[in-house]
This record gives C-alpha cells, sequence and structure tokens, in this order.
C-alpha cells in the first residue's frame, strides 16, 4: 500500500502536478520542506537584523525609507514561509523555538556584520541578488504552498537587488573615501555571498532525493556558477573589483573560473562560530520575550471581547 | 452518495501539531498559546471577487485585518480585505477526489463547443 502511494506521489511529482498539504507524502519529503522551509523563514527574519542596524543611520531621508521599506519586505517573507511550513504541521511556536535553541539553521551569511553605509548596498546587490537566483527555482517547487509563498517573494525581490546596486553605484561615483567603502564592503560581502548557495555538488548529499522530489531544480554549485557570471560583468559598471585573483573568464566552458572557496570558514560560521552569531540568536530571543506580555495581553483582550459578545465572534464595530 | 468523512479546514490540519486554538481554553496548563490563524482574502481591484492571499496569526480579527493590511497590500495589491479564522473553513476531502469530480469528465455537451451547427447560423 505504502508503496504504491508513493508511486501515484511521484508520478504527481514528475507530470508537475503540485503537492497540497492534504495530499499524501512521503515522511522524509514532509520532514525535508518543514526543515527548508523553516530555515528559509528564519533567514528572512534574522536577515532584518544586519540591516536593521543601520536604518537610524541612513544618509538621507530617500535612503531611510527605501531601507525601511526593504526590511518590512523581509518580515513579509518570513511570514510567508512560515505560514508554508505550518500546513504541514508544524505549528509556529515549535519553529521559533528551533530557532532559538540553534536546533534550526539560518542562512550563515547573515552572521557577519554591517560595519558601514555601503555593506548595506553589497547586500542587497550581492546577499539578495544570491538569494533570488535560489528563489526563482523556487516557484515552480512541487509543494503548492512554498511555491506560493516563494511567487509573491520574487516580486519583491528584485527592488532589493536594484537599490543595493544603486546604493553602490552612488557610492562609486563619489570622493575617494566613498569609492573605497564601496569596495572595502565588496571585498568583505563577495565570498560569503558564495558560500549562501551551500556546499559543492559533492559534498551535498541530500540534492538528488531533492531533485527528484523536485523541491530543488539546479545544484547548488550551476547555481552559484550562473551567481559569479552576472555579478563578474555587473561589478564593471561599479568600476570596482571582485577580490578573487583567479576570477577570469573561461572561453571553452563560457564560465567565469574562480577561486577556492573557504569551506572552513563556512562551517565554523555554520556552527555557530562566525562574527555575528551570539549576537543575532540574543537579539532574537530577546524580540521574543520581550513580546511575551503584548502576546499574553491581546489574548486576554480577545477572549473577554469575545465572551462579552459571543454572536460576534469577539469582533465588535468599535474596532 | 460521497460521505463526509471528516472536516478539514484549509490547508492546516487538526491534528494536535497543527494551528492552535484559543477559543478551546488550554491556557489552563499556565502555557499562553499561540494567536489562532487567520486566513486571507484580498479584493484586488473593485469588481473582483476576493481572492485567497494567504495566513497569518491574530488575536482577534482587527487585528488579523491590520496585520493582512501591512503585509499584503503594501503595493496597492487590494482595496479590500476579508479575514476568516481558519479553523471556520470547510475543505474537501482530496482523497474523495475521484468521486467528486471526475463525473463532469464525460460530460462534454455541457460546453458549447460540443454543438456542431451550420456556419449560416450568425451570433450564437
Ligand atoms: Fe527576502
Ligand atoms: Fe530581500
Amino acid at each position: 500500500m505504502e508503496k504504491n502511494l508513493e508511486t501515484v506521489f511521484q508520478d504527481k511529482v514528475d507530470q508537475e502536478i503540485k503537492i497540497e498539504p492534504k495530499d499524501w507524502m512521503p515522511e522524509k519529503y514532509r520532514q525535508t520542506l518543514i526543515r527548508q522551509i523553516s530555515q528559509h523563514a528564519h533567514s528572512e527574519i534574522v536577515g532584518m537584523l544586519p540591516e536593521g542596524n543601520w536604518i537610524t543611520r541612513a544618509p538621507s531621508l530617500r535612503r531611510k525609507a527605501i531601507l525601511i521599506a526593504k526590511v518590512q519586505d523581509e518580515a513579509g517573507h518570513g511570514l510567508y514561509l512560515y505560514s508554508a511550513a505550518e500546513t504541514l504541521g508544524i505549528s509556529r511556536d515549535e519553529m521559533y523555538d528551533q530557532l532559538h535553541t540553534g536546533k534550526a539553521k539560518y542562512s550563515s551569511i547573515f552572521n557577519y556584520p554591517t560595519l558601514t553605509w555601503a555593506d548595506i548596498g553589497a547586500i542587497g546587490w550581492l546577499v539578495d541578488g544570491a538569494a533570488i537566483l535560489n528563489q526563482i527555482p523556487l516557484c515552480r517547487t512541487s509543494f503548492g504552498p512554498y511555491a506560493r509563498a516563494m511567487v509573491r517573494v520574487c516580486k519583491e525581490e528584485s527592488f532589493h537587488q536594484r537599490q543595493g546596486f544603486e546604493l553602490l553605484l552612488t557610492l562609486s561615483k563619489g570622493t575617494e573615501a566613498q569609492k573605497q567603502m564601496c569596495q572595502d564592503a565588496i571585498d568583505r560581502w563577495w565570498w560569503p555571498s558564495l558560500m549562501m548557495f551551500g556546499p559543492n555538488d559533492d559534498a551535498s548529499p541530500h540534492t538528488a532525493q531533492s531533485m527528484k522530489w523536485k523541491i530543488k531544480r539546479f545544484s547548488n554549485d550551476e547555481l552559484r556558477q550562473k551567481f559569479i557570471d552576472m555579478i563578474a560583468e555587473q561589478v564593471k559598471v561599479l568600476n570596482m573589483r571582485l577580490p578573487d585573483a583567479n576570477l577570469k573568464w573561461n572561453e571553452e566552458r563560457k564560465h567565469y573560473d574562480f577561486g577556492k572557496i573557504n569551506w572552513e570558514e563556512f562551517w565554523q560560521v555554520v556552527g555557530g562560530n562566525g562574527p555575528c552569531n551570539k549576537q543575532r540568536l540574543d537579539a532574537r530571543k530577546k524580540a521574543w520575550a520581550d513580546g511575551a506580555w503584548v502576546r499574553e495581553a491581546a489574548t486576554a483582550y480577545a477572549k473577554k471581547k469575545a465572551s462579552l459578545n459571543p454572536s460576534k465572534g469577539g469582533t465588535s464595530e468599535t474596532v | 452518495m460521497i460521505l463526509l468523512r471528516k472536516f478539514y479546514y484549509g490547508d492546516y490540519g487538526e491534528s494536535k501539531n497543527g494551528a492552535a486554538d484559543i477559543s478551546s481554553d488550554n491556557s489552563s496548563s499556565g502555557v499562553v498559546t499561540e494567536w489562532p490563524l487567520w486566513e486571507v482574502f484580498i479584493r484586488s481591484k473593485q469588481g473582483l471577487d476576493h481572492k485567497h492571499a494567504g495566513s497569518l496569526h491574530a488575536a482577534d480579527a482587527a487585528m488579523a485585518i491590520e496585520n493582512a493590511r501591512d503585509v499584503y497590500t503594501r503595493r496597492m495589491e487590494g482595496v479590500s480585505i476579508w479575514v476568516v479564522e481558519s479553523k471556520h473553513i470547510h475543505a474537501s476531502n482530496p482523497d474523495d477526489a475521484d468521486a467528486l469530480y471526475d463525473p463532469a469528465n464525460d460530460k462534454a455537451y455541457r460546453h458549447p463547443t460540443f454543438y456542431n451547427l451550420p456556419d449560416a447560423v450568425k451570433h450564437m
């Protein structure tokens, strides 16, 4: 019986028929999705911290409004993704708990600090740029709610990268100090953003299964190469350089060759030893703890209102 | 005849791991439960239907609408919002899909293209 269900499931996936929450699915598929979607959601939420760091210090009202809008978008992305994960039978509180206890990971890129204003540009251009390449194929991922969430995310995401590039472009045409700041930010964010695509294909054992289930559509290395080819061209417009002496166009491969990624650093950051791991997690835990009274008060208020006016199901015209 | 063996609500199950429900009072355990889950429907333009946009947690309907406004209509995606607590949504069981929807498959005569009329017939 189990075998049969599994075949029906795989047939659907092969025919590009979306899997919906109430359809039968292999337990491993469900677990893989819960892990991937919740991790993705956590990344959106934790990702607000490094950028939020610069909202009060944005150099102009225009830049401040843009940055607030971007950070607000990321909060929304977190929500869409948490909701998608909840359809798989995990509760929001459980996911928060996994984040706060360190059981669940988030993208290790957000464990790097934002030292200067130029970092906000580099994050938009490189970090959001890398995220977009990961996210576009996810719009066609086999699980319906995840795919729908990603469509929404991708629609909002494109301005994130553009505002970042524009920010850097402005700096790149500025004073000597501004140019240096721009280059310095690129130097620091380049390698970590390459790591966002995850380990090399031969070191990522779950890829094959995820491809078969069409959760994933491209391998880590394929997407990383695509990103490098894209950025290596865009950086020319900025009149800046990427910090890789081995970066060179390969006419035969029709791709850019590039230097070795420091995977040792990657695993260190994933393992909790990045520059800001502790700070990020502490900030999330504090926000959760500080908000407890609000959650309790709102619940108490809703209950009281519902008991006073049960026919309205807790809603009153005075809201 | 189709027997509704079980009620489901929306995409969220009624399993113990599903969305919490403050109306079933489990605060006696001293644990504050999650705010209930709401489904959000947005009318994108005057004259169109409200369409499901997503879901969110909120303590009550007013908060759900406020949050829905912040999350789902930041780029003029809507002119009207409906919210309904997810537990009030009942859904057909996907296991019954064959029985429920297949009978329509062989009834091509319900479609206008089923009927071949002479070209001379205009405006039909
Ligand atoms: Fe995002
Ligand atoms: Fe973004």
